[in-house]
């Protein structure tokens, strides 16, 4: 394209609606070179925004642009279809076509926009062997690994050189072995590529390593955006909270003290007031068998309701009059006979506790970053 | 194993056992009760007629049917050969009209009727053509152009027999386009209009009650065909045969046969 | 074989008995008249028989005109059975028991049906005959016609059933790869359904090879030009039994050889 401005990246903004119950609301922008996660359970509307990035859906309102051009506008009534799109696409379940050879499957982007065979079939042996495929060419995707599987498909989706690469949950049918060792790879190939990529994931780990800014999205609307770090330790909602592990309770603030209903917890700062959220992480609330003297000024006394047994580490849910999710060793515990039902003492810093504002949620605001500065832990 | 053999063997033997029945039912309930009533016939009466038959043979049914209240007759109705090879293969019937000599002389040959046959209705051909004769067909002569759509009947049907046995004795080498397997099938199609011209009984164009015109066929290149009739060997209703084919050539019957068309023997 | 390693090897627990005796009836059904055909076989005469002109000339048409319905049908059945698992189209379920219908019907009443419509005072034929001088019955064309609309059926019943379980999601990702709707087709659809496509072509072959009633009600009965071997069969029953059961027999062989080269994985797709 003569006089093209220089890849701008991928900018979204789209409503769609499936139905009279599901609309699905996105609003981003993915800088070349960026990679995006997107975040959430599922049904939360991840492969319909997919489906309408790649130009296999159309939008009901909004637009879509990829370097500067417009892919989908419903007021001009402009809409490039999938097939004129310059999008490589990782499907969840790979979607390799079944009666084509490893080789045709690779070559299949190129050879329908009109490569000579010689040459669609050079570049191709050439990812093939940057993903290590080499050997596997003539196979058939019935006789794959499911790790070789996904190599596939990236092979696939990149060997076409497209302007966005988007990845729709690339890692969630394999086993959790060959899932890690498949994330490097995928690491170094998204690091390689030039353009914006977009990542579609349930898997908080996958997002939190792989993705640059992460959007957490919940029944069709963005709850949360930031980097991995602002996810894990400001959650805000409970879906988000749950991914990190970490605790979230909802209250009034006033002079440094919130009021959650049950129980009133001393906060590092003064000067919030409000509706807030505190995020308070496992690993920082001690817990004892007696009332602790000393500094903590925030320590109630609970019970505990239940024991999970993670390995070497202890997850124990506390009752009222917080309920609580703390963790500590299985030494720490059995030093303490800790037991369901057992009588225990909680105590939590002030400054490990997390605050941040409790806005209404818009979905559309998620790039508004809190303005309280919340004490990083 | 053993289980499924003793089953296997239970099995096959259920469908011997089945196939031995429905015969002797029938004989039963058929052959065993004929009246000893003097004219008080009874039971059911199995008459195979040829297909050019069908209209004629219901009348002398009925007729028959109202002077002997006890019988039933059953009308068998198909081309002459195929109720032949039926007999020969051993469907029971009790009568057998057939529409030519040559399958009811295969019949007895292979001892399957009781006694003589007797020639009860003898038919001629005609041309049949469609309602106003589009073609304009005023003989056989017109057999021989290529221009028209011409139907007979297949060989070995009776009707296609003769047919061919006329056209040779008019001199004239047919230009046919279509051997229809029995006359009611040649009928439909010259009454349709898709064929121009077909040979087929006098009866069967009479049949049609408008629907078909005839052109005549000269005397003297036309050919007789002469219909017998018989009791099977295996009737199993055999006086009520008899008394079946007394009537169709009595007075009576030959009156409805020469209704329909055909001419007395 | 032990009763135990007879388990072993056929993957199944005890053999239901019922079962056995049952689908052993049902084989009686096809075996028995197959055994009552080849006793009446007159072997000595069938090398003769076979080569008469009556069955060269009978089995040179069937082979004509149940491969040019398989074509036909191939060309044309396809794209409908497309449309009918593809596009939502205002009576499509009546559309689709249409087509459906030639199955159902006895096929004189197709024969028929086809005359009162393309015959030479059909509906549509009247008008085309005197246009373009066209006479389809009592023609091969017309054989061909009469047995294409029997069969093709078949394979539209086939292909849709196909293109309906097929998942689509393959064809979104050759879109997302540059695929236009023809290359996908080409590329990916077909490929796919191909097992099924190549078994509902062998069915399609199999009921226009049979085709009798249909043929002889619309195209008629003429040696060399109308005569396919159902017709000379039923022809030579009048009066020549042992043509009859030759070329029975030669219809039979015809058959059995299509439909075990027919492999299993065709069948599984039916």
């Amino acid at each position: 394209m003569e006089g093209a401005v220089a890849p701008s990246g991928l900018e979204v903004d789209l409503t769609i609606r499936r139905s009279d119950l599901f609309q699905l609301r996105l609003d981003l922008v993915i800088p070349a070179g960026t990679t995006v996660a997107l975040l959430g359970p599922n049904g939360a509307g991840k492969s319909t925004a997919v489906a309408a990035i790649a130009g296999l859906l159309p939008i009901d309102a909004g637009l879509i642009t990829l370097n500067g051009v417009v892919l989908d506008d419903p007021r001009s009534d402009v809409f490039v279809p999938a097939d004129e799109r310059s999008v490589g696409v990782v499907f969840q379940d790979y979607l390799l076509f079944p009666h084509l050879s490893v080789l045709e499957n690779v070559a299949f982007g190129l050879r329908t926009r009109r490569m000579p065979r010689e040459q669609a079939l050079a570049r191709t042996r050439n990812w093939l062997e940057r993903l290590g495929l080499g050997s596997l060419e003539r196979r058939k995707p019935g006789d794959l690994s499911g790790g070789q599987a996904q190599r596939v498909a990236l092979a696939r989706a990149l060997v076409t050189e497209p302007d966005l690469l988007l990845l729709d949950e690339p890692l969630s049918a394999l086993d959790v072995t060959t899932r890690t060792e498949l994330r490097h790879t995928l690491a170094e190939h998204l690091d390689a590529f030039a353009g914006p990529r977009l990542l579609i994931t349930h898997d908080p780990t996958e997002a939190f390593l792989l993705g640059d800014d992460i959007h957490v999205i919940e029944n069709g609307a963005v709850t949360q955006s930031g980097t991995a770090d602002d996810i894990r330790l400001r959650p805000r909602t409970q879906y988000a909270a749950d991914l990190a592990g970490a605790n979230l309770i909802s209250g009034t603030a006033s002079a440094g003290r919130v009021d959650t209903g049950s129980q009133t917890v001393r906060i590092a700062d003064d000067e919030i007031n409000g509706a807030v959220l505190l995020t308070i992480h496992p690993t920082a609330i001690s817990i004892h068998n007696d009332r602790i003297g000393g500094s903590p000024r925030n320590s109630w006394r609970t019970t505990v309701e239940r024991v999970e047994l993670l390995g070497t580490r202890v997850r124990l849910r506390t009752g009222q009059p917080l309920q609580l999710t703390v963790e500590l060793t299985e030494a720490a515990r059995a030093e303490m006979a800790l037991t369901t039902g057992s009588t225990v003492w909680v105590a939590v810093k002030a400054t490990e506790i997390g605050v941040q504002a409790d806005h209404v949620e818009t979905g559309a605001d998620d790039r508004a970053v809190d303005a309280v500065p919340g004490p990083t832990a | 194993m053993t289980k499924v053999r003793l089953t296997l063997i239970a099995g096959l033997s259920l469908v011997l056992a089945a196939c031995g029945g429905p015969e002797a039912e029938t004989t039963m309930a058929v052959g065993g009760s004929t009246s000893s009533l003097p004219g008080g016939l009874e039971g059911e009466v199995l008459v195979s007629a040829a297909a050019s038959l069908t209209d004629a043979f219901a009348q002398v049914e009925a007729q028959f049917e109202v002077a002997n209240s006890g019988v039933d007759v059953v009308l068998n109705l198909a081309g002459s050969s195929a109720l032949r090879d039926q007999i020969l293969e051993g469907a029971p019937a009790d009568v057998f009209a057939s529409a030519n000599t040559s399958n009811m002389d295969q019949v007895a040959e292979a001892g399957e009727v009781a006694g003589e046959s007797q020639t009860f209705a003898q038919n001629l051909l005609q041309i049949a053509v469609p309602s106003g004769n589009p073609a304009t067909i005023t003989g056989l002569e017109d057999f021989g152009r290529d221009e028209l759509l011409i139907g007979l009947c297949a060989e070995g049907v009776p009707c296609g027999d003769f047919a061919r046995e006329a056209l040779a004795n008019a001199g004239v080498t047919p230009a046919i386009d279509t051997n229809e397997p029995d006359v009611r099938a040649l009928l439909t199609k010259v009454e349709a209009g898709e064929l121009d011209a077909g040979i087929t009984y006098v009866t069967d164009v009479a049949s049609t009650g408008g629907a078909l015109d005839g052109v005549d066929i000269p005397d003297d290149v036309n050919v007789v065909a002469d219909y017998p009739i018989a009791v099977l060997a295996n009737a199993p209703n055999p006086d009520a045969a008899a008394a079946f084919i007394d009537f169709v050539l009595s007075d009576e019957g030959q009156a409805v046969l020469a209704e329909f068309g055909f001419v007395a023997p | 074989m032990s009763p135990r390693s007879a388990r072993r090897r056929s993957g199944v627990g005890r053999l239901p008995s019922l079962l056995i005796v049952l689908g052993c009836l049902g084989l009686a059904l096809f075996v028995v008249p197959l055994a009552g055909l080849l006793g009446r076989v007159p072997w000595s005469d069938l090398p003769e028989l076979l080569t008469s002109d009556v069955v060269t000339d009978a089995l040179r048409l069937s082979l004509i005109a149940s491969v040019s319905a398989t074509a036909i049908s191939l060309v044309v059945g396809v794209p409908l059975a497309w449309l009918l698992a593809r596009v939502e189209f205002w009576g499509r379920s009546l559309v689709r028991g249409i087509v459906t219908l030639p199955l159902v019907l006895p096929p004189v009443v197709g024969g028929a049906a086809l005359l009162f419509a393309l015959g030479r005072r059909g509906l549509v034929g009247e008008p085309i005959g005197e246009l373009t001088g066209l006479l389809l019955p009592f023609s091969t064309w017309g054989v061909i016609v009469a047995t294409t609309f029997v069969a093709m059926p078949f394979l539209v019943i086939t292909v849709e059933g196909a293109l309906r379980n097929m998942d689509l999601r393959f064809e979104g990702a050759a879109a997302t790869l540059g695929a236009k709707r023809w290359t996908v087709m080409r590329r990916v659809t077909m490929p796919m359904i191909a097992p099924s496509l190549v078994a509902g072509l062998v069915l399609t072959w199999a009921r226009a090879f049979g085709e009798f009633g249909a043929t002889v009600t619309f195209a008629g009965n003429l040696q060399g030009r109308t005569q396919t071997l159902p017709l000379a069969v039923f022809v030579a029953l009048e009066s020549e039994r042992d043509t009859a059961v030759a070329i029975s027999l030669l219809m039979v062989v015809v058959s059995l050889v299509v439909l075990i080269a027919l492999k299993d994985r065709w069948w599984k797709a039916l």
